[in-house]
């Protein structure tokens, strides 16, 4: 608003938008957390598997990216239930439109269901193959995928490592590109949402008993994760702050505006610095491992979209002068 | 022949904020109780003694670099003839992803599940008459034409008058100007 307004009258009162744009609920959040969460179980398998080379990944890993599937199908019926206009929701697929990020988005989440499926057969070891063909249902189909898949399972977790990014990437560039919601105007959102779901993906594979040498490589990953994200974070706060007047409302929002407590609390000290402290203590063997930390990242990972996703809708230039 | 720009062009100095343009809208477009395409701003600054007062009647911009078009998954948001940007119901998916991109939010979710907003009257417009809120407006507030036909009175006032756009700094080129 200019400094020197005194006054100012509108009817404008349209639902959702006036005064305040409030178009995307829980069910976007709940998406965008699961889009990254996804991304790290076709990720983090894909690469565990080629640095362990020949080695069998523990067997909870192995059924990571159907895990994966799982999450990705419940993300999707969240934004389903977010359209109003559902029963044109098939329209997504009769274009592809390079300038929406919704519209590659939609063609992304395609091909991560073959890649997550491919992916956990490539990765299962020779028992679970077996135990797999023995499904009566799928028995026949099932071992010959396998089959196929472990002969290319190089190329698959290439793919599942592209596809896995893209999602990432893509959950962040959803909102990164609407430049009309100060909050989100910045490219950073995506490195930093596909940064924030490799590591929600790792927190979430901790949860499982995993061997030794499994356990210590995804805690160092993860370090890493959650450090390039905490970088991330001080660069898009840096950047909104020394920017022009739109950027520095939007810097405002978390710099003792109203989303400041809950985001340098929830997010930054509980969904990072805490678990970061952790996973290098539990590193060098002076924490015992527990689910604490994991869950710490899951809140804070949920925590991260769904405050940027309020954040954002709150910021918009009617705001400006 | 150049290819047409309808734009809007709105005196501030003649604005009597009556709404008749919203009620016009209203019944011409079937725009649901609660809703509005186009609403009407008032506004005063300044530090007393000195004041100024402004009335705005403001809607979709249609803008030249629309964003909410780029952002449409579907295509259901497009540029008509002359620049105009319509949305197609039956493709809309109502994702809200051009509301999100408006930067002026012009856009609101119909209660039949479509995105809607100002169409600048198309269907009055191909049939050769003004938009509702053109025509209904009392004071002559409202002008509406062809930007790039230099014999139209939108293209005699964008030369001889000053007048600014909402937000220029989005970049979006907006076709709703206002004389000032």
């Amino acid at each position: 608003m200019r400094p020197d307004l005194i006054e100012l009258v509108t009817h404008k009162s349209n639902a959702h938008i006036d005064p305040t744009l409030h178009i995307w609920g829980w069910e976007i959040a709940l998406y965008l957390f699961l889009g990254g969460l996804t991304a790290g179980l076709l990720v983090l398998p894909a690469l565990l598997g080629r640095a362990r080379k020949d080695k069998p990944l523990s067997p909870w890993l192995q059924w990571m990216p159907l895990v994966g599937l799982l999450f990705i199908s419940l993300g999707m019926g969240a934004l389903f239930l977010d359209l109003e206009h559902k029963r044109s929701v098939w329209r997504f697929y009769l274009a592809l439109r390079p300038s929406s990020p919704m519209s590659w988005g939609a063609w992304i989440l395609l091909a991560v269901y073959p890649a997550g499926l491919l992916l956990s057969l490539a990765s299962l070891d020779v028992d679970r193959r077996a135990r797999a063909s023995r499904i009566s249902w799928i028995g026949d189909p099932a071992t010959r995928i396998a089959a196929w898949s472990a002969a290319r399972v190089g190329t698959i977790r290439w793919f599942a490592v592209a596809v896995g990014a893209g999602l990432g990437l893509y959950t962040g560039l959803l909102l990164g590109t609407l430049g009309a919601r100060l909050q989100w105007s910045t490219a950073l959102l995506g490195p930093l949402f596909l940064t924030g779901g490799l590591s929600t993906g790792a927190a979430f594979m901790l949860l499982f008993p995993l061997d030794n040498e499994d356990a210590h490589t995804l805690l160092r990953w993860d370090l890493r994760a959650i450090a390039v994200e905490l970088a991330l974070i001080g660069l898009m706060v840096v950047g909104f702050a020394s920017g022009d007047a739109p950027s520095r409302l939007a810097a405002e929002a978390l710099l003792g505006g109203a989303w400041t407590a809950s985001f340098w609390s929830l997010v930054v000290v509980l969904g990072l610095l805490v678990p970061l402290t952790m996973e290098a203590l539990e590193l060098r063997g002076r924490v015992r491992m527990s689910p604490v930390t994991p869950v710490l990242i899951l809140i804070g990972g949920l925590a991260l979209r769904a405050i940027l996703l309020a954040a954002g809708q709150e910021s918009g230039f009617r705001l400006l002068p | 022949m150049a290819r047409k720009r309808w734009v809007m062009v709105v005196d501030t100095r003649q604005c009597v904020a009556c709404k008749a343009c919203v009620l016009a809208c209203k019944a011409e477009n079937d725009v649901p109780d609660g809703y509005c395409r186009d609403w009407v701003v008032e506004e005063v600054h300044g530090e007393y003694p000195i004041l100024h007062a402004e009335n705005r009647s403001e809607r979709c911009n249609h803008c030249t670099r629309a964003p909410c078009v780029g952002a449409c998954p579907t295509g259901a948001s497009h540029f008509f003839d002359g620049r105009v940007v319509l949305v197609t119901h039956d493709k809309c998916t109502g994702c809200k992803a051009c509301i999100a991109s408006c930067p002026y939010d012009a856009r609101f979710v119909h209660p039949e599940g479509y995105v809607d907003k100002c169409t600048f009257c198309m269907h009055r417009v191909q049939r050769g008459d003004e938009p509702a809120c053109v025509s209904i407006c009392p004071t002559g507030t409202l002008r509406f034409g062809d930007a790039n036909d230099a014999q139209s009175e939108v293209a005699a006032l964008l030369r001889t008058r000053t007048w600014k756009v909402n937000h220029p700094e989005t970049g979006v080129e907006p076709n709703v100007f206002f004389l000032t």
